[in-house]
């Protein structure tokens, strides 16, 4: 995993104020696959995805050592143009959060922003919702508000939203936790279409899930990289201690 | 003995309550035994005539309407515009404090202040003279601590998550104050700019030295005329003129006005509150 790696970081690490987040994390991460990334509450899983597209910059206190390789470009190097990184790393976060906006204007306002051209706009927003397997269920009330939508078809309209400006990664921050089983298996099921043409970087406390779907998984504990492999290897035949404990359940 | 301390308590509660709606409504029923009498069509519509003692107060109505529009154009754009800054630019948490905190005690400050204020400044050194255009700066200065709370509040209430999804999809900052943030935030906005409206409307010793006149013939042809107002006009006609017996009615009469309206401006920011709470889905 040389030439096709996507996401590569090298001895990150990340305070908040004084308190040390994210240690030393080496972590080379694989395009057009899923990775999950797994650990207990606090592991610092949620804000290692946040570093990805410089999410923890709006957090005034954040400190960052290191660096963060996007296709060989340093994200941390002073002349980086922040917005046109967050339109290639795309988000999808942990609660639906569409705008109050109809379902149309959710996914067309990130178009918008992006310059696309008016008359393109129509079509993306279609491709986009049958990408997410939505269209079927919204097609005729395109100009509904999303608020109207399920928690399920919310979080699937938010990814529509994130992967009509095209992005090459998609972060997925626990994107089911607030979602009921048949809206989690949706999720899932849009995850392993999507990593067709995104990379997927899935953080989750779900270890069914991440052995469900990803291709690799990572462990974090209290801020640390403990184990990253092949989610088969690392899920049954982990090398780390801990990691066996955390899957058989003893602690999390 | 404790139970009786809680019925006594609840009494007293309940006493407080009532003499603050007592007040309250003796208080507008008053207003309107003393003034209905005189309201009509030509009350509404007339200038005054015979030296205050008949006719209507119609310029002063325009120009109550006037300044408080002139108020608002000046007060709105500023006052918005400060609190997105205080909300969502402004980095140094103590610079922002101190801001607050003069923002609130300018809230505080007399209104005759203001007046004077406006005197020096408006009236005397940019020599605008008595004017529309002094009167609705004043009043514009005397509101602007109104429409930076409301914002500053109605900014706050909009969900991270909003923000987090713009500024996720590649979004500027401005862009996301622009087409998230201040849609959220609107009626929020609003009903702080009405409530502003009404306050500069209400307002006697701001215009006093800056823009009222006792009377004039004619409506402001220029934001350079001075204006009639209704609560100056009450104030008027109770200390100057000869002939109280033709005055006193009037001047209720113009108070009525000016409750009548004050109260529907409040009543429409009430509205598009409950209106907003109800459309609120998230």
């Amino acid at each position: 995993m040389v030439n096709d790696v996507i996401v590569n970081t090298e001895d990150l690490n990340l305070w908040f104020g004084k308190k040390h987040v994210l240690k030393d994390l080496n972590l080379k991460i694989k395009e057009k696959s899923i990775t999950a990334i797994m650990g207990p509450s606090g592991c610092g899983k949620s804000t290692f995805l946040r570093c990805l597209n410089r999410m923890n910059d709006l957090i005034l206190t954040t400190r960052i050592e290191g660096s963060v390789f996007i296709d060989d470009d340093d994200i941390y190097k002073p002349k980086t143009d922040i917005t046109a990184l967050r339109k290639k790393v795309g988000m999808v976060f942990q609660r639906p959060n569409p705008f109050p906006k109809s379902i149309y204007d959710n996914i067309a306002y990130g178009l918008k922003i992006n310059q696309v051209k008016k008359n393109k706009i129509p079509e993306i927003v279609e491709q986009s919702l049958k990408d997410t397997a939505l269209w079927e269920e919204v097609k005729d009330r395109l100009h509904d508000s999303a608020m109207s939508l399920s928690g399920g078809q919310q979080q699937r309209l938010c990814t529509a939203r994130a992967i009509a400006v095209e992005p090459e990664i998609v972060l997925m921050d626990e994107p089911a936790s607030a979602l009921d089983p048949a809206g989690t298996l949706k999720i899932e099921e849009l995850m392993e279409k999507l990593k067709e043409k995104y990379t997927i970087i899935l953080v989750t406390h779900n270890m069914q899930q991440a052995a469900r779907v990803s291709d690799h998984t990572a462990f974090f504990y209290v801020g640390e990289l403990i184990e990253y492999g092949e989610t088969e290897q690392v899920f049954m035949n982990p090398k780390h201690k801990l990691t066996e404990s955390y899957i058989s359940g003893k602690f999390g | 003995m404790r139970k009786f301390k809680q019925k006594f308590g609840f009494l007293l509660l309940r006493l407080s309550i009532l003499l603050a709606v007592i007040f309250l409504f003796s208080l507008i029923i008053v207003i309107i035994l003393k003034g209905a009498k005189v309201i009509s069509i030509p009350f509404l519509t007339q200038f005054p005539q015979d030296g205050m003692t008949k006719g209507g107060i119609f310029p002063a109505i325009m120009g109550t309407f006037l300044l408080a529009v002139g108020a608002i154009v000046f007060a709105l754009p500023l006052g918005v515009f400060a609190a997105i800054y205080l909300r969502e630019y402004g980095k140094s948490y103590r610079l922002i404090r101190i801001i607050r905190i003069g923002v609130n005690n300018l809230a505080g400050v007399p209104s005759v202040v203001f007046g004077l204020f406006g005197l020096a400044v408006f009236v005397k050194f940019f020599q605008f003279g008595v004017s529309l255009i002094a009167g609705s700066l004043t009043l514009g200065i005397l509101i602007l601590p109104i429409i930076i709370r409301s914002t500053e509040e109605a900014i706050a209430t909009v969900p991270e998550s909003f923000r987090e999804a713009s500024y996720g999809l590649g979004a500027t900052k401005w862009h996301t104050v622009r087409h998230v943030v201040l849609p959220v935030a609107m009626p929020g906005i609003l009903t702080g700019a009405i409530l502003g409206i009404g306050r500069a409307a209400g307002e006697t010793a701001p215009i006093l030295f800056t823009a009222a006149t006792f009377y004039t013939r004619r409506l402001p042809s220029t934001v350079f005329d001075e204006v009639m107002a209704l609560p100056y006009h009450i104030y008027a006609l109770m200390t100057e003129g000869t002939k109280p017996q033709y005055q006193v009615p009037i001047a209720y009469g113009t108070a009525l006005v000016l409750l009548l309206l004050v109260l529907g401006i409040n009543l429409i920011a009430i509205i598009i509150r409950y209106r907003a709470r109800k459309a609120k889905t998230w």
